[in-house]
């Protein structure tokens, strides 16, 4: 590896933490991100001549601060540039700071940062693209590219988030241990929203947007690093990471969808999943069941069945159950009536999502299982109808794809003799 | 004479490597492993999964604790290690608890889950 690519991962990789502690200094995120791009041409400069540092993030601390500070001083009093000697002579400096900063600082620091990007007055496409503007130190053209929108309409919805983010004020004071746990959960749900706003494109896009998956997960080890006894942070990474190690198998030759049941299971990353595994069971040790772990229980079942049929719909339906209780919603209902219907037939299942009807009058998803359960006992039109529902709720060509191949299937059954339920 | 060779480096940085770059060290240092097999010096080799995967037993004078999270005490060392399946971590954990046993006082035993395993064999 050159220097320049040892330089530049060095730096991407001590980043939030850089970021977040020179935050704490400037109580602004303009100048703390100035203060780090000033900090990483400095090393730049210096690293290759000196050798790397024993901490770099120290270091890019240290040097952003006093960029910063200089900065503020020149423009004040319009000096001459400081000689880079002064500048330069870090020694002492980098003893004092990697004595001074140890992992309870940088977790507030780092939880501010990200909390800072989830204020409740901004949407979650903001949220998303702040964080991996602030946090992740993604480019604009990155973000914009991942998001499918041309550069400077990125940059102005990050300009425009920055803004509400100043106004709102950086929540200076150190946590207490309520509202720390509340940060913690509010950034959770963030850096799942940027998983998922990679996880849920399909097609094309989907290549394109994968490097959301990557960074949500980095994201989270980095949290799990900061709050290494969080059982939802263990579940929220394994989740993810379960979820993304499918990434290959997902999406056919034409960037169709691929059902979970069709997918080619050798294609799973089998190092995801048992790091996945490896964190569910540290977080069941626990026994403080939350959200993330059940879905990371749910996505490990599936994840520990070598061929479809070996699944435990049974656990699976009683990991939904639990679900319910703990955040009733039609949707989950809906997941749980596939597992339901695999368990003990489709029947039960359809009696389960019928009452849901009114409020999921709007959702594809109802209507494509719907339309599935029909089919397998047997009331073809009646499956015909909702799969054209379906079909016009669709959210993704991919999605519509799909639905017609089930339409296609029905039509081919019902000009057939007999009628199979699918096995 | 056996040595063990320990891999140490900032993990930051190695999980930010992209999948072709981590792919391309990986194949070489394959090459590495292949050449060694061949002149029978290569024992098992593995990657570890990240630290956040890891879990700590700490020994004591009563029940050893677990602790989430690898092993941070700098004022101790690496003095050996054991490579065991096993269908769990609690299962994991159990072993490394008939350790302790076997070998009370102080110390701990970091339980890593391991993500690449090659089982090269020595000669007899």
């Amino acid at each position: 590896m050159t220097d320049m690519e040892w330089i530049s991962q060095a730096m991407s990789s001590a980043r939030p933490r850089v970021v977040a502690a020179l935050l704490r200094y400037f109580r602004d995120l303009d100048t703390a991100e100035e203060a780090f791009q000033d900090a990483c041409l400095r090393a730049l400069k210096a690293w290759p001549k000196n050798g790397p540092p024993r901490d770099p993030v120290a270091w890019l601390i240290f040097v952003g601060r006093n960029a910063a500070i200089d900065a503020v001083r020149r423009h004040a009093r319009n000096l001459p540039l400081p000689d880079e000697q002064v500048l330069s002579d870090l020694d002492d400096a980098e003893e004092e700071m990697a004595g001074r900063l140890d992992d309870s600082d940088y977790r507030d620091d780092i939880l501010r940062l990200l909390f800072v990007c989830c204020h409740p007055d901004l949407p979650a496409t903001q949220q998303i693209a702040l964080a991996l503007r602030i946090v992740s130190g993604l480019s604009v053209k990155q973000i914009a590219r991942a998001f499918l929108v041309g550069e400077s309409a990125m940059e102005q919805r990050i300009t425009r988030a920055k803004a509400k983010v100043a106004q709102a004020g950086v929540p200076f004071d150190a946590p207490g241990p309520v509202e720390r746990s509340e940060r913690l959960a509010a950034v959770a749900a963030m850096v799942y929203l940027v998983f998922n706003e990679g996880y849920s494109a399909s097609g094309g896009d989907a290549t394109m947007r994968m490097p959301l998956c990557d960074e949500a997960i980095r994201l989270a080890r980095l949290l799990l690093r900061l709050f290494p006894a969080e059982p939802e942070i263990m579940g929220l990474t394994a989740l993810m990471l379960l979820q993304h190690a499918r990434a290959a198998a997902r999406f056919d030759a034409d960037g169709a969808v691929v059902l979970l049941e069709d997918q080619d299971r050798r294609q799973w990353n089998g190092q995801m999943i048992a790091e996945g595994l490896a964190l569910i069971d540290k977080a069941m040790r626990h026994r403080r069941a939350g959200a993330y772990q059940i879905q990371a229980a749910i996505a490990a079942l599936h994840a520990r069945a070598e061929r479809p049929e070996d699944t435990d719909w049974a656990q699976i339906d009683l990991l939904y159950g639990a679900l319910e209780r703990l955040q009733p919603s039609p949707v989950i209902t809906l997941n749980r009536a596939v597992a339901v219907s695999k368990a003990r037939g489709a029947g039960e299942a359809l009696a389960m999502i019928e009452p849901l009807e009114s409020r999921l009058s709007g959702y594809f998803h109802f209507f494509g299982v719907k339309g599935g359960l029909l089919m397998q006992l047997g009331r073809l039109a009646e499956a015909r109808n909702a799969f054209d529902r379906a079909v016009a709720l669709a959210n993704t060509t991919a999605e519509a794809a799909h639905i017609r191949m089930h339409l296609d299937r029905l039509e081919r059954e019902s000009a057939g003799a007999g009628v199979e339920p699918p096995g | 004479m056996l040595y063990a060779i320990l891999c140490y480096n900032d993990e930051d940085v190695v999980g930010s490597w992209t999948k072709e770059e981590d792919d391309a060290c990986m194949a070489r240092l394959a090459e590495v492993e292949r050449n060694l097999h061949r002149q029978g010096r290569l024992g098992p080799v593995a990657r570890l999964l990240p630290t956040t995967a890891a879990t700590t037993l700490r020994k004591g004078k009563d029940e050893p604790l677990v602790l989430d999270g690898p092993f941070a005490e700098t004022k101790e060392q690496l003095l050996g290690f054991y490579m065991v399946d096993c269908p769990s971590l609690d299962d994991a954990l159990d072993i490394a608890r008939q350790l302790t046993v076997a070998n009370p006082g102080s110390g701990s035993y970091e339980i890593r889950p391991v993500g690449i395993f090659h089982p090269w064999m020595l000669p007899e």
